[in-house]
């Protein structure tokens, strides 16, 4: 049970502070500190904290830093924790994409269990634009063409007959004895074979071994896809992970040089601190913070400890989306962002049905 | 206000005997942190608003009791209405400004294509 609604800022807010608390975590030695966000109306005197559009949309930028076809890295900064976390959570759990749902095993003489084969067969990623199929209606079994893509797997392992006698090489002895997901062959069905026929829909990587079988072992399976949403089971997630971390921010208290400044450089990942040459001395500067991974390693020791402040900018995010193929990284970020509108409007809808009640 | 018969509920309204318009607990079903803390932070945006919070009832059941309390006598529905407002806002301008950010970024590499 959790519970979560105003609460009072935890240091103490004079002149100087105040920026700090408010847009600033603060990295301490055995502590993190000024996580929540307290910047509502009330709290600060002599801040307007209401909720201003327009003022929202002159300090939000984004900026995409890194975008290749599956990984996206992007910067999202003026937005808050909150609604940061919200897409988070939409790109793992609610962005729908098509997976194995129901496998029909007419033939599986492999030593691979049906429920293990089932299992794997649902985890392969589809390639197949989620977009363009509808949810399938609970309670019907047959599908159609509209929520249905059906996928066909039949493969049956034989000896060959021009291995030499004495190989032990399976490559060589046996045909077909590594089931790859390959091996997956789409069946159209209805009018999918005109409204899909440049898209070659199956699965996106073709060397995703499923079982390995030996002569006279074969698998003669049937399966159907359906549409579904990461939140009812893992496979339907359309990415390997999406993830972001706070920018860093890494502010030297006073001037450090010399063989300290080695130290401070090697406490901080490769690229932060740069050692420039002043009047003879090396010199240390941040030169990158956003390298750093934030270990709090210079915090470890005694003379370096109170030289530097380490903190995080709290509306600064730095997103790594990683697609699993199913659709481009930059399409994922933009669907996430339509279902959070999407959730909304279902509420406002139902808010005027019942106020015209 | 809750469902009746075969329809599921998607919006429920809890309201104390006695007390004003203000003081309301919604009940939102099928919503979890993801709604729950972005609306949540809307709302506290809202200098009408005296208390805002939500919480998740039991992690079995995917529904979340999210409570206004407004000061001056305004009705809790008008804070929840303009903070599902203001956060729909929010969604399109950052959708507006990835969209020209990635079409800045394809025609950088020398093509572009707009997906709306």
């Amino acid at each position: 049970l959790r519970r979560r609604g105003r609460r009072g800022s935890k240091m103490a807010a004079n002149m100087s502070n105040v920026e700090d608390i408010r847009s600033r975590v603060l990295l301490g030695e055995f502590g993190v500190k000024n996580v929540h966000t307290t910047d509502f109306p009330g709290n600060y005197p002599g801040y307007d904290d209401t909720w201003d559009m327009q003022r929202f949309q002159k300090n939000f930028t984004m900026d995409i830093v890194d975008l290749d076809e599956n990984c996206m890295e992007f910067d999202m900064v003026g937005i808050d924790a909150a609604i940061a976390n919200a897409f988070r959570r939409i790109l793992l759990a609610e962005v729908p994409t098509m997976a194995v749902e129901k496998v029909f095993i007419y033939n599986n003489t492999s030593i691979i269990q049906d429920e293990v084969l089932a299992h794997r067969l649902g985890l392969i990623p589809i390639k197949a634009d989620p977009r363009l199929f509808e949810y399938r209606n609970s309670g019907e079994d047959a599908g159609s063409e509209i929520d249905t893509i059906q996928l066909q797997l039949k493969v049956k392992c034989s000896r060959n007959p021009r291995a030499s006698k004495d190989s032990s090489d399976p490559q060589e002895l046996y045909l077909n004895h590594m089931v790859y997901s390959g091996d997956m062959k789409w069946m159209p069905i209805g009018n999918q074979a005109d409204v899909f026929a440049d898209a070659n829909i199956g699965p996106v990587h073709d060397d995703i071994l499923i079982a390995q079988l030996r002569p006279g072992q074969e698998l003669d399976i049937i399966m159907h896809c359906v549409k579904g949403i990461g939140k009812d089971h893992a496979k339907f997630s359309p990415v390997a992970t999406a993830s972001y971390r706070l920018l860093p921010e890494i502010t030297l208290l006073e001037p450090i040089e010399g063989e300290k400044a080695e130290r401070l450089k090697r406490c901080f990942s490769r690229g932060v601190i740069h050692l420039e040459e002043l009047n003879g001395k090396k010199v240390a500067m941040v030169v990158n913070s956003r390298l750093d991974t934030c270990s709090r390693e210079v915090l470890r020791h005694d003379d370096l400890k109170n030289l530097v402040k380490l903190g995080r900018v709290r509306d600064h995010f730095i997103f790594t989306v990683e697609s699993t193929g199913v659709l481009p990284p930059e399409v994922l970020v933009t669907e996430a962002i339509k279902v959070l509108m999407t959730k909304c409007q279902r509420f406002l809808n139902e808010l005027d049905n019942t106020d015209m009640e | 206000m809750a469902g009746e018969g075969e329809k599921k509920p998607v919006l429920e309204m809890v309201q104390a005997d006695g007390a004003d318009e203000g003081c309301v607990t919604f009940v939102l079903h099928d919503e979890d942190h993801t709604l729950g803390n972005s609306l949540r932070y809307m709302v506290m945006k809202n200098a009408d608003v005296e208390f805002c919070g939500y919480s998740i009832t039991h992690p079995s059941e995917s529904k979340i009791n999210f409570r206004i309390q407004t000061r001056g006598g305004i009705p809790a529905t008008e804070p929840l209405r303009k903070g599902l407002n203001d956060l729909s806002d929010v969604c399109q301008h950052v959708l507006n400004t990835f969209q020209v950010r990635f079409c800045i970024l394809e025609i950088g590499r020398s093509r572009c294509e707009l997906t709306s």
